[in-house]
């Protein structure tokens, strides 16, 4: 089944919607303005009436795999259940409906909540002070950078290089380029840690900061991270924390502990906020001492019982988006850490583990597993062993989808061939790991009586595997002059009227 | 405990199955000088504890009703048809992941595909992302093009762009060796003339002037603007200007004290392959099905790493999907209406204020849409005034232009009825 | 052909006088896949050995292109823009990149077919 665009479904005569009149004695548009600061065409948007626009939705949603009907095995992505509670928090008049130009006295309740959430992750993960204002995990990686580079620029200190693991999320090296820094790759060791050696080769005066996420992309736990530490340290550089990988321990370690500077946060992984189809998220920052002073601003502080916004911060890197952050997300992951408690943060990250243990030992009967165990919060299979079948990692992800589960992340991280990250997260039964790794099972059963059925899989969703070679190459021959069609958008035949 | 699912036994079963005897044989590349006894935080809650408390940290904010809400700068206060949130609300939007796979992922794709287009054609200029975070970060963002663009390292504020715009632009550009300059004279070191339409005063400037400008020495034209505006005002793309960014905020979003809203910027044809973030685009399948698919991919993080245009990944999808659902909702006339009477009702207001004494436009030549900047006597007292008899008066812009002393900008949409401009006026009077 | 030297980086030159051809290695497409675009310098710029001089994507990848020796650029081949897939049909014949006129000697650090196909053998595992 598909869905027509709305641009398709538009009828030139559809009723406009019903809205209120002036009423009021004043000129219009047309009368003060001058003309050529008037637009001269409608904009072509669709003309639907209610009843329509909704049914158009509702189709548009049952296309859909969510985690509300799903599971989705997501390595690096923690696909939690998104407890229903805290939409109704969010959408509370006392927090949606407030200005943020409001004087400070009218909303203290929202700044004692965005004060407590900072209260709670900076206990969580070990730092001395969080900003709430990063908008995502790599806004969270360029503030932190940024902080970094202000913190050296204030003793005089022009380092020019981030090292970057090369398992790191593509956010990392792009995070450390906006800010002006040179990438330096780190060589991960066959197991996916970090190698010592290579790391104190590229180490130097010129390094500002090693970014690196624990548990790693493996799943596995840095058991030197605090020798890591104590060498990125001895060069005068900071330690910067990834925090894609939070759900593993929270209430068993913290990475402030294991001598992580700046620790960046993911709301919308670890604390349960929605992705919402790709945002929007929360990217808080967690610093220690030394980089208090960079933090941007506002920040939220309480004297007296009273709580206010600070801009007086001199040293600060100013500002890193409007207002005070994505407010409505931070309302949302507080609900959550108010309901679990400090005993339920803790729990949650045990079945993480639990969970992820299971359901790789029930997976690793079909799967090559490259590494040793126990894993943390994820693991990482292997397709390797069905190469000989002409079957890939793309080919079981996909086969996945048409047994309804979303597909776990493939060929992430790069040192393992055919890799199959999963992360079952705390929120998913025993029943569903257990009919996950059933169909794990099925699914390399086919693959190695009748590979060539899973290479034409999905078959019972919306719409098989896309040309998007051929859509890549159409927009090209756009972008160049050579095609009419955008691609990128709908655009009106040119025969046909608004 | 709330959203855990194993019970005791399953833990037991599932530990029997791994082969261990306890959690604590899974954690043991853990350094045991790191292991912490518990977290320093509360137990947790039930649902109505939980709830109770947030509620009560909600009650101590004051809500102004919308009607009697005259304070933009950014944010304001629009009908929002109920059609928005029952579709925002639906879980299989808001609480599905980023589209990596596409086939399963048909309604977010086809939804921020119908997202480019509208602001395309708002904007009517070629292309729009799936969008950014904020108002704020877009115009950083259509910055950075421009500098990679014209290789030039010097971006020009034109006017009253959003204060906190160019603070956050300041940042952004630090970081990448950006000089931010304000004026109206771009020079041939200048990638960029950044305007805001209408202004953050709520005034009109002189866009095609500005283009122009920015044109003649070789920068682009950046054209920061209110989508609502571009339903009775010339588009960016009319008038030239290279690259359109925005807050779409209006557009069917809450306050919801200035966040999540969403940034949106479109571009001619030429720059798309600058564009940050994601850009999604149509596709058909080997039976020759039309779906909707990650497009251009290449230029971003994920595969670009330090070369990307970009480090945006999460972007604000679901805030794009609400302002898809308010645009199509609306439509051109609906979106018309709006602006106009909001137009309307903005002027008859700011005729009864000038008609108080003492009070007068801060820029008398200045035309306006929906928003408007007065000077009024002793304003920190008039809105403490309003304020006690439950109207969020204008806001007082002194705090970021020192020459604006005793300027208060007041704003009027169609939530602001004429019995609400009467209150207004009343309390003022009193 | 006999004479194709090659890089690391997984281009190959053909030299003809002080004309060098450049394109990417057959390696070297297989592992981008389907090349959707090509990013190319104009014509009368000068590159350096080892200097970047454009991008290839594909879908899923994109990789720095590197000139294998230094020179003036004489001739970009014209057909990719539209017919990006040459790369991957025909990448030592039709899908050639640059011309370039040749600058002093050739790099000595070029690699005969047997030296490449060790690199390409280590790169694979």
């Amino acid at each position: 089944m598909t869905e027509p665009l709305s641009f398709e479904l538009s009828r030139p005569n559809a009723p406009s919607p019903r809205l209120p009149d002036a009423d009021v004695s004043a000129p219009g548009p047309a009368d003060l303005l001058p003309r050529d600061f008037l637009r001269t065409h409608p904009p072509d948007l669709p003309r639907l009436s209610e009843p329509e626009i909704m049914r158009h939705y509702s189709r548009l949603a049952s296309l859909n795999y969510s985690i509300s009907e799903n599971f989705y095995p997501l390595g690096s992505c923690t696909m939690k259940y998104n407890p229903v509670a805290n939409e109704a928090a969010a959408a509370l008049p006392g927090y949606a409906g407030i200005h943020p130009y409001q004087d400070e006295d009218s909303v203290q309740g929202a700044l004692e909540l965005m004060w407590r959430l900072e209260q709670a992750l900076s206990a969580v993960v070990g730092v001395d002070r969080v900003t709430l204002q990063p908008a995502a995990g790599a806004h969270g990686e360029w503030t932190a950078l940024r902080m970094i580079q202000a913190y050296h620029r204030s003793r005089g200190d022009s380092r020019t290089e981030v090292l970057v693991p090369d398992s790191a999320h593509g956010t990392n090296p792009a995070s450390a380029a906006l800010s002006g820094f040179h990438v330096v790759e780190v060589k991960s060791g066959a197991d996916g840690r970090i190698s010592l050696a290579d790391l104190e080769s590229k180490l130097s005066s010129r390094t500002a900061a090693l970014m690196l996420t624990n548990p790693n992309t493996l799943g596995l736990f840095e058991r030197e991270i605090l020798d890591i530490a104590e060498l990125v340290h001895a060069t005068g550089a900071m330690l910067y924390y990834d925090g894609a990988n939070l759900n593993a321990f929270m209430g068993i370690c913290r990475p402030g502990d294991m001598g992580f500077d700046a620790v960046h946060m993911n709301l919308h992984k670890t604390f349960t906020t929605p992705h919402g189809g790709g945002g929007p998220g929360a990217g808080p920052v967690g610093v220690k001492a030394e980089l208090e002073p960079f933090l941007p601003t506002p920040t939220v502080e309480r004297s007296n019982g009273h709580f206010e916004l600070n801009y007086k911060r001199p040293r600060s890197i100013g500002r890193v988006r409007s207002f005070y952050g994505n407010f409505g997300m931070l309302v949302r992951a507080y609900t959550y850490i108010v309901a679990m408690g400090g005993d339920g943060l803790r729990q949650a990250s045990e079945d993480a583990v639990l969970s992820a243990n299971y359901l790789r030992k029930l997976v690793g009967e079909d799967l090559e597993m490259p590494h040793e165990g126990p894993c943390m919060h994820e693991f990482v299979a292997s397709a390797r062993n069905l190469s000989h079948d002409g079957v890939r990692a793309l080919d079981i992800a996909k086969a996945l989808l048409d047994r309804e589960f979303y597909a776990p992340t493939v060929y992430f991280p790069l040192v393992v061939p055919e890799a199959i990250m999963v992360e079952p997260t705390e929120t998913e039964s025993k029943a569903t790991l257990d009919s996950f790794a059933r169909a794990i099972k099925e699914i390399v059963a086919e693959a190695r009586s009748n590979p060539q059925a899973l290479h034409d899989e999905p078959q019972k969703l919306p719409v098989g595997r896309l040309d998007e070679v051929a859509a890549a190459r159409q927009i090209n021959a756009y972008l160049q002059g050579s095609s009419d069609d955008p691609v990128l958008r709908w655009k009106r035949p040119s025969n046909e009227p608004c | 405990m709330p959203y855990l699912v194993h019970s005791p036994e399953d833990r037991a079963a599932m530990l029997e199955t791994v082969g261990v005897q306890s959690m604590e044989d899974l954690l043991v590349d853990i350094p045991r000088s790191l292991r912490m006894e518990s977290l320093d935080l509360p137990r947790g809650l039930s649902e109505l504890e939980t709830m109770a408390e947030i509620s009560s940290l909600a009650a101590r904010n004051r809500v102004y009703p919308d009607r009697l809400t005259f304070r933009g700068g950014g944010v304001y206060r629009r009908f929002i048809p109920a059609a928005v949130a029952a579709v925002t609300s639906k879980p299989e939007f808001y609480t599905a992941y980023t589209p990596y796979q596409a086939e399963a992922s048909q309604g977010t794709l086809q939804a921020i595909y119908e997202f480019q287009t509208l602001i395309a054609e708002l904007t009517a200029l070629d292309v729009a992302n799936a969008s950014l975070y904020d108002g704020a970060t877009a115009v950083a963002e259509a910055a950075m093009m421009a500098h990679v663009h014209t290789g030039r390292d010097e971006v020009l504020v034109a006017g009253y762009v959003h204060p906190e715009y160019v603070e956050v632009l300041r940042t952004f550009s630090d970081g990448r060796g950006i000089k931010v300059r304000t004026g109206s004279e771009p020079s041939q070191k200048t990638a960029a003339v950044i305007f805001q339409q209408p202004d953050f005063l709520g005034l009109l400037v002189d866009a095609r002037a500005l283009t122009a400008a920015a044109h003649d020495a070789g920068a682009l034209a950046i054209a920061c603007v209110d989508p609502i505006s571009l339903a009775i005002l010339a588009p960016p793309g009319e008038y030239g200007a290279d690259i359109a960014v925005g807050e779409g905020q209006q557009l069917g979003l809450a306050a919801s004290f200035g966040g999540p809203h969403v940034g949106f910027i479109a571009c001619r044809k030429d720059l798309v392959r600058k564009l940050p973030g994601r850009l999604i685009g149509a596709a058909h399948d080997a039976q020759g099905r039309r779906g909707f698919v990650l497009a251009l991919a290449a230029r971003e993080q994920h595969i670009r790493r330090e070369k990307a245009t970009s480090n945006i990944c999460t972007n604000h999808s679901l805030c794009a999907l609400a302002a898809s659902v308010y645009m199509t909702y609306m439509g051109p006339e609906g979106l018309r209406q709006v602006a106009e009477v909001s137009f309307k009702r903005a002027h008859a207001l700011a005729e009864r204020l000038t008609a108080l004494p003492g009070w007068e436009l801060a820029f008398p030549e200045g035309q306006f849409l929906n928003e408007f900047p007065v000077r009024v006597p002793r304003s920190p007292a008039v809105l403490r005034k309003l304020a006690r008899k439950g109207i969020l008066g204008g806001l007082d812009v002194h705090r970021w232009f020192r020459q604006l002393k005793g300027v208060l900008t007041f704003t009027c949409t169609e939530v602001n009825d004429p019995r609400a401009l009467d209150e207004l006026v009343a309390a003022l009077e009193a | 052909m006999a004479d194709r030297r090659y890089t690391k980086t997984h281009e190959w030159v053909t030299v003809d006088g002080k004309t060098v051809t450049v394109g990417i290695t057959d390696f070297a497409q297989a592992q981008l896949g389907d090349v959707v675009f090509l990013e190319l310098p104009s014509t009368g710029r000068k590159v350096g050995a080892g200097e970047s001089f454009g991008v290839v994507e594909s879908v899923k990848a994109a990789s720095d292109l590197y000139s294998p020796v230094s020179g003036r650029i004489n001739e970009v081949n014209e057909k990719l823009a539209t017919k990006p897939e040459l790369i991957n049909s025909d990448p030592y014949g039709e899908g050639w990149i640059l011309k370039l006129e040749l600058e002093g000697d050739l790099p000595q650090d070029l690699l005969d077919e047997s030296e490449y196909k060790k690199v390409t053998e280590a790169g694979s595992q």
